[in-house]
């Protein structure tokens, strides 16, 4: 089991618990994220693991224990972890190419080079044909490349993404998974990705934390050992998929047993 | 060309009433001028150019106190729209001071700023102040928190945050109390230079009037009307420029 006592891990999640007005939402969490390791938090609706992806993040203190990134106590949000938003956080009022430079903005100060690195992030994830289009223009697969590029072009430590693709069409997330596996492993960024999507998670993570509520914890890590690129068809995968499933079902049982006539 | 049609269809009929009430009334000039007495009017200060002194030194006073009441509202309403303890305090005040009509602070306004140019401007400022202000406000306040939560996290700091942030995604919200403000304050033109002012449409009119000359009292009154509505106009085109610049296409 990892306590997430690593030396060598981005992320260190020690004991930590987070209580909003007396209401524990996370309890006694413990993990860590490796360099370059792509991690999933899987879990049903109201189990915390949105406030665990933003306490990582430092958009939120913990009520104890302690989050740490190299060591050092998160504190506040910076440049190092960037979020992605599920509704893709895009300035409506900026084109896609000024939505990127938006995050250069303020560490470059040379508007040409600021440019340049833009160019070369929105050609990462395609888009370089509506560069100058405003994100209404562009569909919901379109702008969250535009804000994964956008987080990419900061050169991050470590990229946390809240639900990326829920409001995805199925072929359009297919694509983005992919598309976002491809950046991920030419970027060599570390990923902790948060959903309720069994397959996605299987289809992406290195590793899956999966949670339980009320309050919020850590039920079980799952490490996801099949070679890449993986096949969703594949019998390995539905043998990770039943996995998982059983995790969430045999829960499901002990709460029904309280009910059972 | 509907739009046109409408248009002339709307004055032709205003004028034949007009002409008719007095025809069947048997008015005389002097309780209710015809439209050919006031078109006269018109044309006559066209030719003599008095007329375009006049409207100069209204539209003069109008942008001054426009102007500089936008600047302030929206600097105040970004400022007040953030920090939601300030405004907790502030908004009784503003309460209760915006329903007082503008004009009610003339004996004031002359006392401190003297007659002139001052009391036009200060009141046209009182006037539009109010609806750009509380416009401003509730924008901020209604900012979408992923933006706050986005500049939060690639560390943007102010006054960037407020330009750069801030003021863009609350733009829509501000337009409105723009809008508001222009016909309100164009309003208090009128009543601004019935206060000690020499010149401009609202003395005209004061100036006719003491004179008895209804029909340019309704000339000055025509004019009032149409480049209110120009200036309306003309702030409807800025801000779709805006819009068109920001991606709005509203």
């Amino acid at each position: 089991m990892d306590l997430g006592d690593d030396m060598s891990a981005l992320v260190q999640v020690n004991e930590m618990s987070k209580s909003f007005h007396d209401n524990e939402v996370l309890s006694e969490i413990s993990l860590s994220i490796e360099k370059g390791e792509f991690v999933s938090i899987l879990g049903e609706s109201g189990c915390g693991k949105s406030t665990l992806l933003n306490v990582i993040g430092g958009f939120e203190a913990p009520t104890s224990g302690r989050v740490l990134m190299d060591q050092v106590p998160i504190e506040k949000p910076t440049r190092r972890a960037i979020m992605l938003f599920q509704h893709y956080g895009l300035l409506p009022w900026r084109t896609v190419k000024k939505n990127v430079e938006f995050a250069l903005e303020p560490t470059i100060s040379s508007a040409a080079e600021r440019t340049k690195r833009a160019n070369e992030y929105i050609q990462l994830v395609g888009l370089e044909g509506s560069a100058n289009q405003f994100p209404a223009e562009l569909s919901g697969g379109m702008q969250q490349r535009v804000a994964i590029a956008r987080a990419l072009a900061i050169q991050p430590e470590l990229i946390l993404m809240d639900e990326p693709f829920a409001a995805l069409d199925t072929f359009n997330r297919y694509y983005l998974q992919d598309e976002l596996l491809r950046i991920q492993q030419q970027e060599q960024t570390t990923v902790a990705l948060v959903t309720h999507d069994i397959d996605e998670a299987v289809y992406l993570s290195d590793r899956i934390i999966i949670m339980d509520r009320n309050p919020g914890r850590i039920k079980k890590t799952i490490a996801i050992t099949l070679p890449r690129p993986r096949d969703r068809s594949h019998g390995d995968f539905h043998y990770f998929r039943k996995l998982i499933f059983d995790t969430f079902h045999f829960g499901r049982n002990e709460l029904d047993s309280d009910y059972h006539i | 060309m509907r739009k046109i049609l409408n248009v002339m269809i709307a004055f032709i009929v205003l004028i034949v009433t007009w002409q008719s009430v007095i025809w069947i009334g048997g008015y005389e000039e002097a309780l209710l001028p015809s439209p050919f007495s006031v078109a006269s009017g018109i044309v006559g200060m066209v030719i003599s150019g008095t007329i375009f002194e006049h409207i100069a030194i209204s539209l003069f006073r109008f942008f001054m106190g426009y102007g500089t009441a936008v600047i302030v509202a929206i600097v105040l309403g970004l400022i007040l729209g953030r920090s939601l303890k300030l405004w907790g305090i502030v908004d009784p005040i503003v309460q209760v001071l915006r329903p007082v009509a503008p004009v009610a602070w003339t004996p004031f306004i002359v006392l401190w700023f003297g007659i002139g140019n001052m009391p036009a401007i200060v009141i046209i400022f009182i006037a539009a102040f109010f609806p750009v202000l509380l416009a401003t406000v509730s924008a901020v306040k209604k900012v979408d928190y992923t933006y706050l939560k986005l500049a939060e996290n690639l560390e943007v700091k102010q006054p960037a945050l407020m330009y750069k942030v801030i003021l863009p995604a609350a733009f829509p919200g501000i337009a409105n109390g723009l809008h508001l403000a222009v016909g309100t304050a164009w309003i208090f033109l009128v009543a601004g230079e019935m206060v000690g002012a020499q010149s401009g449409l609202g003395y005209l009119i004061i100036d006719a009037r003491n004179a008895l000359d209804l029909d340019l009292v309704l000339a000055g009154i025509f004019f009032i009307g149409v480049l209110g509505l120009s200036i309306d106009k003309l702030l409807g085109l800025f801000e779709s420029w805006v819009g068109k610049q920001w991606g709005f296409n509203r």
